[in-house]
């Protein structure tokens, strides 16, 4: 026999009351968990994908279109910019270095990119088999694509035009795999990777394939297979990188104002895009903390009540020799009992829908949440019940606390 | 042994009890015989250390219970008493071996299964140990309390009212248990009572 035992007879003795307090907090202790999650990983995820990149320039649009094209992959692209034009920003002297992307194709999905292999050195992504490439039409897949769409180094496919599988496809032009990517976690994992001619070339019209064998003697310094000053050719962004720090203060007005193009910061676009999201996030956070209120309620209700009837209970056991104290800690005890069971269930529970969503959702796969990750919130979302266990139990146990023996048990 | 000296209580300043000299002496049984109001749990209550702002002085075993701090009240009586009330008060959320383990555990003494078989068996409920309290007959469930009771072994018994709301036949065995398990026990036995029948049995009186 010790206390805890008593205190979990007791709760064992009323099991809707205790399976109703502990479902509650369960819940509001969930949501806050699964927020908190989601809200981390987003976090990490776009500050890992935006590592390196200062600045994204395009066609004119929308600038949060544009950062989510162009380094999250998850829009459309804003339109295309001027290759002549892109190479003269890629030589300013802000500028510290440019990497071209060109898009417009998809495979089952999967975005075909077309850039140089800087664009991996980004995010410093390595092979894991293969090479690069060294011709049009080779391509080198990010590590979550090859193992989704099953295919290996040597593999051909054709891609489709959009971002959709129902996308007209390119059959005359196969494209085919050089080489596989290590895992990054980030955004590159979900790519097909190739050079901005085979893009060009893909999409080109038949009776423009003779240029092709022209000598080149002055090559581009964002396609290097391709002459210099090529104004009919045209990509979809930059991804530029400061040379030093007055470039943030004059490279996006100067490209903003004296260019057709557009430049949009990704840290600034990214905060733009959680401040947008935050209301909907403070609004279920807000939700969460009214059921842990409700349930702190519920559970002093609990406590309060239970020890109306259990004040025979309590002068017994004064009488057989417990000290006040012991039975202020017993009440305590079985507040903070219930919330810690409360916030250990809703911490378990926050994690397995999350595992549940990635195994479900299948974009959730793409983005690479991960719900076996934890953080030290959730070690504070524990204190913090422990906490809240004291509190609601604070009147009950001085109640406790103050049983008068005589009084009771000579029954009045 | 108990004894007080000069004891009297007031609940509030009008009215005072004043109670006579007592010297109960070990291994014995005594009647605290009395009408309704005459203070005889308020007595009870004080020789058991439940009650405490008394005037005079009370001495169990050589220690004098108004000397005492409320914790080493709270020990002395886990060590030195069982209780029995009119109602039984057993703890409805426990077995009755968990019950009977509170006894010994809120007393801070060493928790033994033996001794609880063996106070089950004096009472002829040994089969009841993993019982519910809720599973049990009223009679079941009186002499689980008079098993906490006796269980730590303690040098005085004090009952209060335990057989006034049984008829004769029950008021008769309970009365027989409660002599038969302090006698085995070596316990001094006070019942604080107004059932006249009680003193066919038990003839030391002390009135109020």
């Amino acid at each position: 026999m010790n206390l805890l035992i008593l205190v979990i007879s007791y709760l064992k003795a009323k099991p809707l009351n205790t399976l109703l307090n502990i479902i509650l907090l369960a819940l509001g202790i969930a949501v806050i968990t699964i927020l908190l999650l989601f809200n981390h990983q987003l976090r990490e995820k776009i500050s890992d994908n935006t590592k390196g990149i200062d600045l994204v320039v395009g066609a004119k649009g929308s600038p949060l279109q544009l950062i989510l094209c162009n380094v999250f992959h998850i829009d459309f692209p804003t339109g295309n910019i001027n290759l002549k034009e892109a190479e003269r920003l890629a030589k300013h002297r802000l500028v510290k270095n440019a990497i071209p992307l060109a898009l417009g194709d998809s495979y089952q999905n999967f975005r075909i990119v077309g850039t140089n292999p800087s664009y991996a050195d980004l995010y410093q992504a390595e092979l894991a088999t293969g090479v690069w490439w060294s011709a049009d039409l080779e391509v080198v897949l990010g590590a979550a694509t090859a193992e989704l769409l099953k295919l290996e180094v040597g593999d051909t496919f054709e891609s489709a035009h959009g971002l959709s599988k129902e996308g007209h496809a390119h059959e005359e032009n196969p494209f085919v795999v050089r080489g596989v990517l290590k895992k990054t976690n980030s955004v590159i994992d979900n790519l097909i990777l190739t050079n901005v001619s085979s893009i060009w070339k893909v999409h080109a019209e038949h009776d423009s394939i003779e240029m092709v064998s022209k000598i080149i003697s002055d090559t581009s310094v964002l396609v290097p297979t391709h002459e210099a000053g090529d104004s009919t050719k045209e990509i979809t962004s930059l991804l530029i990188k400061y040379r030093n720090p007055i470039a943030a203060i004059q490279l996006p007005r100067y490209i903003n104002t004296f260019t057709s193009m557009q430049a949009a910061s990704p840290a600034f676009e990214a905060a733009r895009l959680f401040s947008i999201l935050g209301v909907g996030v403070e609004a279920l956070t807000g939700f969460a903390y009214v059921l842990i209120l409700i349930s702190a309620l519920s559970i002093f209700i609990a406590l309060y009540n239970s020890l109306k009837e259990r004040q025979y209970d309590l002068a017994i056991m004064r009488a057989m020799g417990a000290s006040r104290t012991k039975l202020l800690i017993a009440t305590q005890l079985e507040g903070v009992t219930l919330t810690v069971l409360g916030s250990l269930i809703g911490l378990a529970l926050g994690h397995i829908v999350l595992y549940a969503f990635t195994l479900l959702v299948a974009e959730s796969q793409k983005t690479g949440l991960s719900a076996f990750v934890f953080y030290k919130e959730e070690l504070y979302l524990f204190i913090g019940s422990l906490v809240l266990g004291m509190l609601c139990s604070l009147i009950p146990s001085f109640q406790a606390y103050r049983t008068n023996i005589h009084k009771v048990l000579a029954g009045s | 042994m108990i004894k007080t000296q000069s004891l009297s209580y007031s609940y509030n300043t009008s009215k005072e009890i004043h109670f006579a000299d007592l010297a109960i002496q070990d291994n014995t049984q005594f009647l605290l015989l009395g009408e309704s109001g005459s203070g005889k749990t308020t007595l009870l209550h004080l020789l058991g250390g439940l009650l405490s702002s008394q005037k005079g002085s009370i001495e169990v075993n050589g220690t004098d219970l108004t000397k005492l701090s409320e914790a080493e009240l709270d020990r002395f009586r886990g060590k030195q008493y069982g209780f029995i009330f009119q109602r039984n008060h057993l703890i409805q959320a426990l077995t009755v071996e968990k019950n009977l383990l509170l006894a010994p555990f809120l007393a801070g003494l060493k928790q033994d299964s033996n001794r609880i078989d063996e106070v089950l068996e004096q009472l002829g409920i040994a089969d009841k140990k993993y019982s519910k309290i809720q599973e049990l007959s009223l009679g079941q469930a009186q002499r689980v309390a008079i098993a906490r009771a006796v269980l730590n072994k303690p040098a005085i018994i004090l009952a209060d009212e335990p057989t006034s709301a049984l008829d004769d036949k029950n008021c008769e065995r309970v009365s027989e248990l409660l002599l038969t398990v302090a006698k085995q026990n070596q316990a001094t036995l006070v019942i604080a009572t107004h059932d006249q029948r009680l003193k066919s049995k038990i003839t030391n009186l002390i009135q109020l």
